[in-house]
């Protein structure tokens, strides 16, 4: 634990830059994403399908599959080591010991012919050398800190004799075995249904008290940051849009983007009368990204440097900034 | 208050699984819907929410029960009558993706309903039909002769849209019709979805998982838990109080995109999973996962009753607070 | 790092680094984005079916393979022009000579030209491909049609049936025809198409039963579009691709179907030439005479080949995966 203290923060991604080649270009998703992650916080990575962020997480990990993928630039240092310069040996070491990963769809992440307790004891005995029975007891410890009701018996079924829900708590288990300094959560209850989720929402918020892991969470759903995250980076077009604690973001936007998807979703507690306002148009094409700010044509407060330049992250105050021209001091004192 | 577009009675769809294996799909759910209102159907997967719209539509044939349109039960007119009636219900469906046809431009795919019921007399007339509706649904009536892969999700649902519009129905059935979408496209259909009705007198069935859009969109909400109705009321009340165990949990599950709210919410987090619709429990569907569960919930499954005016749930402590 | 000035300022986190004689002076002016009904789409309209061909003719290897097939198509029928000789006059003065400027492939036992008879053999190895893609065409494509779409009992019935044909060896149903008949062509094609059309019935099955429960045949479903409709605008213009691929992979089977029988005896019989018969009639004199077995086996080896990798092409053309 110590040793993930002494790393402030764990991870730390410089001007990321991630590109696809298909045949009709070069699919600029990631680009120039900078984000870090304090020691024992929840960071929340929002944003539509294409916007960048599973493809940064997958970087993250190194699992995005090359070719067809490229990493152009940047950095991504973790626990202070260069994880875009370590060899497939050293990331296998890395994955599954000090970061910890949960996907989507936990069947494809599970292996169905091995039986779940063999599936946690493999990795304990593989990253921390344990003996089989101390590996067996902490299996079972892990299966009951997540919430599985008789983990005694059930460390010993397959995969499939598990419910879509249980499964994902199997991961969980599993990610968190070896005590990571990182778990990274791709999204990890859009398969399930809301009760379902609440559970596996639930089980993350109690781990985070209890355990030393900083989580990287990816999801669309605004609801799920503002109810577990500490600190957001809005992501749109391959770039951050905004970032800032939870509270900076969802009381007081300071990008349009950002602005546009709280206004524009009905919430359980919005009146039947209350207009929605919708974000017009679509997300941008990223083989020929726009120049200047990618929101720009779908932006109520388009301006015409917007379309010329980037502004690139502005502050503005406290730990927000936001990729917008509103924010310089030269566009608010010409607007005032 | 008036007489209601459509009207269902205990509408029940099974479907068999071979080696003698059932299962009940849809099973005792009746509801009424009015001229011009939406009904909001909700439910998590597998609680039969789309096979109800389906089967109401004839696209799967009932087990049991009737389906009557305006006083016409749907179950028992014959091919041709069926097909005329087709004209008044339509569908949208789910995913934008697989709903058009990938070898048809749009106009084709919009102009089929025109074709197969001869609503047009010319060339030169359906073409300015189908600019029409998709002008309707906000699009440029010169994308007729393109095709599928070139737009978006939620354009693509747009001409899902136009589609079901063709025909001029009285009646939609919105299946799923913006779960599939985008976050920053979702209000665009809404809000289509929304002005069409109003412009048009739709009446609208709308299925969805997504509680907080199916309460914004509907009058009344009607929630589906394996196969049964447990609860249906104004959807405002379903909201501030409701009565079944089961709509509470979903309803507090439903994460809110407000810190504040969410830091101070009563979380009713209800435990295990959904149970097998080819096995359901005896009794109330909902027991095994119920804080409220007595004896008596295993014996017998408890009626949909008027608890308000209004205000139908199906449990035997509707309204009670867990102890 | 970076490559120019604009790059190397984006990268900061904070732009107040951006030097105030950046601005231009209507820079804060609003502009109005989003009042048109819809964006230009960019690219022109394609089709499916012309993206499919797009991306046919950008698989260079694909383009070659359906060159060279091209090519034997063509010289099938224009070849034995080119030489003064044919395919049957024996010429016994001018046995098994090597290839020379008279006999551009040389000649066989019989001393007939082995340019002449190659090419004779393609007409009949293409034949019968033909002919084998045809019965999968009307045989296999119907049969699996009505098993995929109607489903249920039919399916049942039908799918059993075709599992028990499936399971005699196409090599016995030959030979037992060839006892009833004489060995021909007919009797080739009689025997393959028996068999053939199986596989292509299975692959139309697969492919309609998954389509007839997409959305967009729910949605014509319930317009109250005919089966007829349904069957032939939604569901076999979405086959054809696969349709067309399994056709692809027919051909060269049947082909190869035909000469191994035709080297077993059993296909067409002399002056008749196939590939087939021409390597078994090389056979003995296989180490005299090379050039007699070379030129028919590089032929079907080049002509399968072709085959199976434009094949390929047309496969990963048609992938619905690779499409965006």
């Amino acid at each position: 634990m110590s040793e993930v203290l002494a790393y402030k923060p764990v991870l730390e991604v410089r001007d990321l830059r991630v590109s696809f080649h298909v045949r009709e270009g070069e699919v600029q998703a990631v680009r120039g994403v900078d984000f870090h992650v304090n020691p024992g916080e929840v960071l929340g990575i929002v944003g539509e399908s294409g916007c960048g962020k599973s493809v940064t997480a997958q970087t993250l990990m190194r699992l995005i599959p090359s070719p067809p993928s490229r990493i152009k630039s940047g950095s991504v240092r973790f626990l202070g080591e260069e994880v875009l310069l370590k060899s497939e040996k050293e990331m296998q070491q890395l994955r599954g010991s000090k970061m910890g990963m949960i996907f989507q769809d936990p069947m494809t992440s599970l292996n169905p012919t091995m039986t779940v307790g063999r599936q946690i004891t493999e990795n304990l005995k593989k990253h921390l050398k344990m003996s089989s029975a101390a590996a067996q007891k902490r299996a079972v410890e892990m299966l009951k800190l997540v919430g599985i009701p008789g983990a005694e018996t059930r460390i010993h079924q397959y995969p499939h004799e598990f419910s879509g829900g249980m499964r994902q708590r199997v991961m969980i288990a599993i990610a968190l075995s070896c005590d990571p300094a990182l778990l990274i959560a791709d999204e990890p209850t859009t398969a399930l249904d809301v009760t379902i989720q609440a559970q596996i929402l639930e089980v993350l918020n109690d781990l985070r008290g209890r355990l030393n892991t900083s989580i990287i969470l990816i999801t669309h759903n605004l609801g799920i940051v503002a109810g577990i995250c500490d600190r957001v980076v809005v992501m749109y077009g391959g770039q951050v849009a905004e970032t800032g604690t939870v509270k900076e973001i969802f009381n007081h936007p300071k990008h349009p983007y950002t602005e546009g998807l709280l206004k524009s979703l009905p919430r359980l507690d919005t009146s039947k009368d209350e207009p929605l306002i919708p974000i017009h148009g679509a997300p941008p094409d990223l083989v020929n990204p726009p120049t200047g700010c990618a929101f720009t044509p779908r932006c109520p407060y388009a301006m015409k440097i917007c379309q010329r330049l980037d502004p690139g992250l502005i502050d503005c105050g406290g730990t927000q900034a936001a990729r917008c021209w509103l924010n310089h001091p030269k566009v608010q004192e010409a607007k005032a | 208050m008036s007489v209601p577009l459509i009207e269902v009675n205990h509408l029940h769809k099974d479907f068999h699984l071979g080696r003698g294996r059932t299962l009940k799909a849809v099973r005792d759910v009746g509801f009424s819907i009015r001229k011009g209102e939406t009904l909001g159907l909700v439910g998590e997967s597998g609680c039969g929410k789309s096979t109800v719209g389906r089967t109401l539509l004839r696209l799967y044939e009932p087990t049991a029960g009737e389906f009557l349109f305006e006083g016409q039960n749907v179950y028992s007119l014959s091919r041709a009558e069926m097909k005329a009636m087709r004209r008044d219900m339509q569908m949208i469906f789910q995913d934008p993706y697989a709903s058009l046809n990938p070898r048809l431009t749009i106009g084709d795919s919009i102009g089929e309903a025109l074709d197969v019921h001869q609503l047009v007399r010319s060339q030169k007339e359906r073409k300015a039909r189908i600019g029409e509706l998709l002008e309707l649904v906000r699009l440029r009536a010169d994308y007729a002769n393109r095709y599928p892969h070139e737009f978006s999700g939620g354009q693509r649902q747009r001409i899902g849209i136009a589609r079901a519009l063709a025909v001029n129905p009285k009646f939609i059935i919105c299946d799923e019709p913006i779960s599939a979408l985008d976050v920053s496209i979702q209000a665009q259909v809404i809000n289509l979805l929304k002005d069409l009705q109003r412009k048009m007198g739709l009446t609208y069935l709308f299925i969805a998982h997504d509680l907080s859009v199916v309460k914004y969109i509907s009058d009344r909400v009607a929630v589906m838990y394996l196969g049964k109705l447990v609860e249906l009321a104004d959807s405002e009340t379903l909201y501030r109080d409701p009565l079944h165990p089961y709509t509470r949990a979903l309803l507090s599950s439903v994460p809110i995109p407000d810190p504040d709210v969410e830091a101070h919410k009563d979380k009713v987090i209800i435990k295990g999973d959904l149970p097998s619709a080819i096995n359901p429990p005896s009794g109330c569907p909902f027991r095994t996962r119920c804080p409220l569960a007595q004896q008596i919930c295993a014996e017998e499954m408890p009626p949909l009753a008027e608890h308000r005016p209004g205000h139908f749930a199906a449990c035997h402590f509707a309204g009670a607070d867990p102890a | 790092m970076a490559s120019n000035t604009r790059d190397s300022l984006q990268a900061h986190s904070s732009s107040l680094e951006w030097r105030d004689d950046i601005f231009r002076p209507d820079d804060f002016e609003d502009i109005d984005v989003y009042r048109s009904p819809g964006p230009d789409l960019q690219r022109e309209s394609i089709s499916a079916w012309r993206d499919a061909w797009l991306r046919l003719k950008s698989n260079r290897m694909a383009m070659f393979w359906l060159t060279i097939l091209l090519i034997i198509v063509i010289m099938s029928i224009v070849g034995p022009l080119l030489t003064p000789y044919d395919y049957y006059t024996n010429d016994l003065m001018n046995t098994n000579k090597p290839p020379s400027a008279e006999h551009w492939f040389g000649t066989d036992d019989l001393g007939r030209d082995m340019f002449e008879r190659v090419w004779m053999g393609a007409t009949i190895s293409l034949r019968v491909g033909l002919f084998a893609a045809l019965i999968d065409l009307f045989i296999g494509v119907i049969y699996g049609g009505i098993m995929g779409y109607f489903g249920g009992r039919v399916d049942e019935i039908m799918n059993r049936a075709a599992e028990i044909l499936y399971s005699i060896p196409h090599i016995l149903i030959i030979i037992l025809l060839v006892v009833i008949m004489t060995p021909s062509l007919f009797t080739i094609v009689l025997a393959l198409g028996l068999t053939g059309w199986v596989n292509m019935a299975w692959i139309v099955r697969g492919q309609i039963m998954q389509l007839k429960n997409m959305d967009y045949v729910m949605a014509s479903r319930s317009l109250g579009a005919s089966s007829a409709r349904i069957i032939f605008r939604h569901l076999i213009p979405n086959t054809l691709g696969p349709i067309l691929v399994t056709l692809m992979l027919t051909v060269p089977s049947a082909i190869f179907a035909e000469a191994f029988l035709s080297f077993l005896g059993l296909g067409v019989q002399s002056p008749a030439a196939s590939w087939g018969t021409m390597i078994s009639d090389a056979r003995s004199a296989m180490t005299v005479f090379p050039w007699r077995l070379f030129f028919p086996a590089a032929f079907i080896s080049l002509t399968m080949l072709a085959f199976n990798l434009f094949g390929d092409g047309l496969r990963d053309a048609f992938d619905p995966k690779m499409r965006k």
